[in-house]
């Protein structure tokens, strides 16, 4: 496990549960029946392209968006009845950085410790504090409309924190990000998690949700087409993309046969590049040792994790909804043909 | 509640109190005015970084003071004295109303930035966004005034009646603004971006002030077009406003202003507070 964590909820009861979530709007149907539990202390990972229910799920388990049908509690309290209650223990941090442009950085974080009943030194100093720990020092008198998005970012996320929230929700908190302040957010989240926080969070990311996530559900149309743990997810989807280009175009329907006798799935193959959905990424050397057994000399060999399309066309048999959904973001490696980013793709499995 | 200690990043992790788990249900009556405190604050401390705004608040009113004084003066009154005492309560009027739409202005970017999101994910009193905004916007006004009125001073300007009277045309122009405002509000939390909050306001609120006998008397003016000034609340507005500073029927133009503000915020106040509700 990549996170350590202190379950610091005394009753053990689930900090999030949703039933049969429903919500229109118009003729579209966003969320079609949601069914959600997420253990406090634990990552809980919504993965889908844009346009899924992902923030519509987060709007209304964070009391923004009443839903037409379905239940949803929230540290035991109903989101719908009891939303002030509710209100007091979620900090939200959406997909759009909304903090106030015409306040200084220091401004925002008291406004909102001001309006959580903080007296004003005591804001002051919770601002100062979130504003250190998130590398904000620095800019904490400038207005938020002279910052880098990145630095919105952390401003909003720290704005959500002021609070000292027992739900986070995180709506996509790394898309748009360079992959340096991605990583940042990572980190934070670990260690909000390792401090006992329960986070929820969206992404289109597959890689993020298998790095930070304790469970992923995958989204689509407003459902749930698939949950479970990092692992589950990847057995049953194929979590790495093995592909093989021989030097010898001739050689490629060699190439096709022994990889298809070793993964046990058929490849497809486009020109001379044949490529499978793998589980064990041990089938990358075993390729390997059988093609220079064979005599065949391979132009390229790449495993690399699956896309989201990839998940997608394995979980549904069509590809992603939206085409603009990035395709893989890899931590250490994030463009497929990018021949640097191969052997270590390899090598980390 | 809340402890001050914290677990940095690198920080062996350890408990950290969190939010409150319970509490009341819902916000309280002196809770909710002290959200309405902080959002007000927020809406003022804005200026402070913005100049542009404090332009457009400050220095634009007193403008169009100079100029109409002293452009105008002379043609329309025949001496730049006589239309300054004529024109002065007519031009806070115009001034204020013209500022109304800075409210909807506001809210709208509050809305579209997605500022509302995040106060409204927050534990406080659902009407405190849209009260801190109206009660900021109601003290820049007052200061508007003030500063006309100041600058009036200077160009010769007196108030011929009381300092109560005086208090009391202030008090008078910023109920009649507070009813605008709603109207201000619903429009917007109904267009989809800030810069048409000011079409709206200038294709009604220009011709609104402008056929009024705010800058001039209505007896110069074509008769189709005296029946529409007579029945202006624009001319009311200016009318008391008049009486109560300087000189002129107070009565009758202040019942009738405190009417049209009456019927205004009747009919625009729920609409508002209903777009309001469902957009937040």
């Amino acid at each position: 496990m990549l996170h350590t964590m202190t379950v610091t909820d005394t009753h053990g009861a689930p900090a999030i549960v949703a039933e049969g979530l429903v919500k229109k709007f118009g003729e579209t149907t966003a969320l079609a029946g949601i069914d959600l539990e997420v253990p406090a202390g634990t990552v809980f990972g919504l993965l889908g392209p844009n346009g899924a229910g992902k923030t519509t799920a987060v709007r209304v388990l964070a009391t923004l968006l009443a839903a037409d049908a379905g239940t949803a509690l929230v540290g035991g309290y109903d989101v719908r009845h009891d939303s002030h209650r509710v209100r007091r223990i979620v900090g939200l941090t959406g997909q759009y950085a909304s903090v106030d442009e015409l306040l200084t950085g220091t401004e925002n974080l008291v406004m909102i410790g001001r309006l959580l009943g903080l007296p004003r030194s005591e804001a002051k100093a919770r601002a100062r504090e979130l504003l250190a720990e998130f590398n904000l020092a620095d800019a904490a008198g400038r207005s938020a409309k002279t910052y880098s998005g990145g630095m919105r970012r952390r401003l909003d996320l720290a704005a959500s924190l002021v609070g000292r929230p027992r739900v986070l929700f995180l709506d996509e908190p790394t898309t748009g990000l360079d992959p340096r302040s991605r990583n940042d957010m990572w980190e934070v989240v670990r260690n909000l998690v390792a401090d006992g926080v329960t986070v929820l969070l969206t992404t289109q990311y597959l890689e993020e949700a298998d790095l930070l996530a304790d469970d992923i559900a995958v989204v689509d149309h407003g459902r749930i087409i698939a949950q479970g743990s990092p692992e589950e997810l990847k057995k049953q989807t194929g979590a790495q993309t093995l592909a093989v280009r021989p030097a010898d175009p001739a050689d490629t329907a060699l190439v096709e046969t022994t990889v298809a006798e070793i993964v046990g799935a058929s490849p497809t193959v486009a020109g001379n590049l044949v490529s499978v959905r793998v589980t064990d990424p041990a089938v990358l050397p075993a390729v390997v040792r059988r093609l220079d057994d064979a005599g065949v000399t391979v132009g390229e060999i790449t495993l690399r994790s699956s896309s989201l399309d990839e998940v997608f066309l394995a979980l549904t048999g069509h590809p992603a909804t939206d085409e603009s959904a990035p395709a893989t973001v890899a931590q250490d490696g994030p463009a497929d043909d990018d021949p640097a980013a191969r052997i270590p793709a390899a090598a980390r499995s | 509640m809340s402890t001050l200690t914290t677990t940095l990043p690198g920080q062996a992790p350890g408990p950290v109190e969190r939010a409150a788990p319970t509490g009341p249900a819902r916000v309280g009556p002196i809770e909710g005015l002290r959200h309405t405190a902080t959002l007000s604050w927020r809406s003022l401390v804005q200026i402070k970084h913005n100049p542009m705004e404090l332009l457009d608040f400050s220095v634009q009113p007193l403008m169009f003071l100079l100029l109409f004084t002293y452009v105008f003066g002379g043609a329309i009154a025949g001496s730049t004295g006589d239309y300054l005492t004529f024109a002065l309560p007519g031009l806070m009027v115009q001034n204020t109303l013209f500022t109304t739409l800075n409210t909807g202005v506001g809210l709208n970017n509050d809305l579209t930035k997605g500022v509302f999101d995040r106060l409204r994910s927050l534990p406080i009193a659902r009407s405190a966004p849209l009260a801190g905004r109206i009660v900021a916007d109601m003290v820049k006004q007052t200061w508007a005034i003030a500063m006309m009125l100041g600058l009036g001073y200077i160009l010769g300007f007196r108030v011929r009646t009381g300092p109560l009277d005086a208090l009391a045309a202030f008090g008078l122009i910023i109920l009649f603004a507070l009813a605008i405002s709603w109207a201000s509000v619903l429009v917007g939390m109904l267009v989809s971006e800030p810069e048409k909050v000011m079409v709206f306001g200038f294709t009604l609120i220009f011709p609104l002030t402008f056929i009024s006998n705010a800058f001039v008397q209505t007896s110069t003016m074509p008769g189709w077009l005296q029946a529409f000034v007579k029945i202006n609340p624009v001319t009311a507005l200016a009318d008391a406003t008049r009486g109560l500073l300087s000189s002129g029927p107070v009565a009758t133009p202040v019942w009738h202003t405190l009417l049209w503000a009456a019927g205004i915020a009747a009919v625009f106040a729920p609409l508002a507070v209903n777009a309001f509700k469902r957009k937040v």
